[in-house]
């Protein structure tokens, strides 16, 4: 999908570019956003270690355990057919905790592993269950935190303060959070 | 009088969320980290060092999608698509130009990357388009990739109601994002 979105990008430009006579404009343009992106790129990295850094911390000190207990009564609420001792539980706990301290690459390999586990009470194996359904759409309507990455874009690009996103991002995260639950509960009746 | 005072009291609490919520968070990692006996410098630098990989592992994506944007742009492509979007934003009370955004946030996490810094050095960071955008990117998430990364993973195909619910989500955390926007930043 990605692919044909990105070369639709260029051949579009090429093309409006010829009709216009625009492409001496273009040609700078290529130019200057390659070069544009490794200054980006620099603005953005010492923001990404700090944060990082400061997270894998609270990874080595059993934050994410915490947070999970914290978690573990709201989940279960959401998944009434898995039982509340069954690994898929534990793995799912762990994985929206991870999530919302932004460890994405801790957050994965555990999703993954929460998938593998709920696929051990299908029935039907290549057809999603509800839970999965709801598993799912808790993780791409992510509750994260702190967005470090918007963040340290925004405060590369030249912000006068960068952070103050956190609190509305936050805010809309939580609605699109409530949405998804509200839209998955719903429709898991009709498909 | 009683929602201007709500909605001036909801703004001072987001501000002060914004402004606190790194600092704090930071130092009760840290503090946590040091009382659970974690050796908080060595962890911290190794992590970083992590951080660092992620980050250039996301440059050739930010290269990549920055350049095509870049020739959108410059030919007047975009601008274009900015009109032929006016109505959809519009119905939608999204403004036009984060609407490439909401577009491609769905599709991809480097590419909606891209996307973002291309407003913010357009519009400026701080500006009310660079702001929803910010806005817009933390809270939402790539939804096709993280299905089939997830599902392909236990090799599930049909996978039901899934996307009309995590697009529903999207949405709402678009408009979500605009509304909260407006009534923070005015």
């Amino acid at each position: 999908m990605i692919n044909m979105v990105w070369l639709f990008l260029i051949v579009t430009g090429i093309v409006v570019a010829a009709v216009q006579g625009t492409m001496g404009d273009v040609s700078a343009g290529i130019m200057a956003e390659a070069s544009s992106s490794v200054e980006l790129f620099l603005g953005l990295v010492g923001i990404m270690a700090l944060w990082t850094g400061v997270m894998r911390v609270a990874e080595k000190s059993g934050l994410v355990e915490a947070l999970s207990r914290g978690i573990r009564p709201v989940l279960g609420l959401l998944f009434p057919d898995i039982p509340k001792s069954h690994p898929a539980m534990g793995a799912m706990v762990m994985n929206i905790a991870a999530n919302m301290l932004g460890l994405g690459n801790a957050a994965t390999p555990i999703g993954i592993n929460a998938m593998k586990e709920l696929q051990k009470l299908n029935p039907r194996p290549t057809r999603a269950t509800n839970a999965m359904c709801t598993f799912l759409v808790l993780n791409t309507s992510s509750v994260q935190l702190i967005p470090a990455t918007v963040i340290g874009l925004k405060a590369a690009s030249g912000s006068s303060n960068p952070t103050e996103i956190i609190g509305t991002a936050l805010l809309a995260t939580a609605i699109s959070t409530l949405a998804g639950i509200a839209a998955v509960k719903t429709l898991e009746r009709l498909y | 009088m009683k929602g201007c005072i709500r909605v001036i009291a909801m703004r001072l609490l987001i501000e002060a969320l914004s402004a606190f919520a790194v600092p704090l968070l930071v130092a009760f990692v840290l503090i946590h980290g040091y009382k659970k006996g974690v050796k908080v410098y060595e962890v911290f630098v190794e992590g970083a060092a992590e951080g660092i990989k992620t980050s250039v592992r996301i440059l050739p994506y930010l290269i990549a999608i920055l350049m095509a944007i870049g020739i959108f742009r410059s030919s007047g492509a975009m601008d274009i698509l900015l009109v032929l979007l006016r109505i959809p934003a519009g119905l939608l009370g999204i403004p036009a130009e984060v609407m490439p955004l909401v577009l491609i946030r769905p599709l991809s996490g480097s590419g909606a990357l891209g996307v973002v810094s291309e407003i913010f050095a357009t519009y400026g960071p701080d500006s009310f388009a660079g702001r929803v955008a910010g806005t817009m990117m933390g809270s939402t998430e790539t939804i096709f990739y993280t299905t089939a990364l997830y599902f392909g993973a236990v090799g599930i195909r049909d996978t039901r109601h899934v996307l009309p619910s995590a697009l529903m989500a999207d949405m709402a955390g678009v408009v979500a994002s605009v509304v909260v926007c407006r009534l923070i930043f005015g």
